[in-house]
């Protein structure tokens, strides 16, 4: 009981009326805990979903101009050609190819394959590289 | 019994299987969209769009749209609930979480009309 109440207390009401001090250690701080590969790759997965929610904006943007007309789908192709353009495209595609290359492991893992603690150590390596390689093949092919 | 209002397949286990159905149905989009432009290396404007004008891609196109929609959301939702709440941000992590999600819901729907408009060229 007394553990429960006292991992809860720093973040509830209830330090208004328990003794406790304010500068005991807070053991489930999660920014201080060390994080594993396996931590990195799913807080990647998460972040790279975040940058093609706000990126799609962009791609869709490209999709409509292109479609446009003739002329601008030859604007779209001249705009393709700047550096700072390919960045940003290069970017988000990044984005898309890490997404779907940690999310196909999470469907794997979903079916209760490789859900051990050296399994998942594993996966998490595979999506490092084979995403590294598919991000680099991406950025070869937009220059 | 609590519920959750800002959830939006009403309960996890429907959430957990729409993230999976989407998710399958955007990988096959997505992948099958690059390898289109990765093996047309001098697309021109009469192929491109006459790809996105027939039929069975504009079917696959606003799947995909629809699937994004769902996708984003359910994981928009999942990441608020995990970052933007008491615990982590304080006491005003609710009102912050709610005005995040309304800003996440306004930005979805201005991707389904704007691609819909795509799509069939309004």
């Amino acid at each position: 009981m007394w553990l429960v109440l006292s991992l809860t207390a720093s973040s509830s009401a209830l330090t208004k009326w328990l003794p406790v001090k304010d500068n005991r250690p807070k053991n489930l701080e999660l920014q201080t805990l060390h994080f594993p590969l396996p931590a990195i790759t799913s807080i990647l997965h998460r972040i790279s979903g975040v940058i093609i929610f706000v990126g799609i904006a962009i791609l869709l943007f490209l999709l409509a101009e292109s479609l446009r007309s003739e002329q601008d789908f030859g604007n779209v192709q001249q705009w393709l050609t700047s550096p700072l353009v390919k960045f940003v495209v290069w970017g988000v595609v990044a984005g898309l190819l890490y997404h779907l290359i940690a999310g196909i492991k999470h469907l794997i893992m979903d079916t209760g394959v490789g859900e051990t603690l050296q399994g998942g150590i594993n996966g998490a390596r595979l999506v490092v590289i084979v995403s590294a390689i598919a991000i680099i093949a991406a950025g070869v092919w937009i220059w | 019994m609590v519920k959750n209002v800002m959830s939006f397949g009403r309960s996890g286990l429907s959430d957990w299987v729409i993230q999976r159905v989407s998710a399958v149905i955007l990988a096959v989009y997505f992948v099958g969209l690059l390898g289109f432009l990765v093996m047309t290396p001098d697309l021109g404007y009469a192929e491109w769009q006459a790809l996105f004008s027939s039929t069975w891609m504009r079917i696959a196109s606003l799947a995909a749209l629809l699937a994004l929609c769902a996708h984003a959301w359910i994981g928009m939702w999942t990441i608020a609930t995990d970052y933007l709440n008491n615990y982590m941000i304080g006491s005003k992590g609710t009102v912050i979480r709610f005005l995040f999600q309304a800003a996440c819901v306004l930005l979805i729907f201005i991707y389904l009309v704007w691609g819909v408009q795509i799509l069939w060229g309004l």
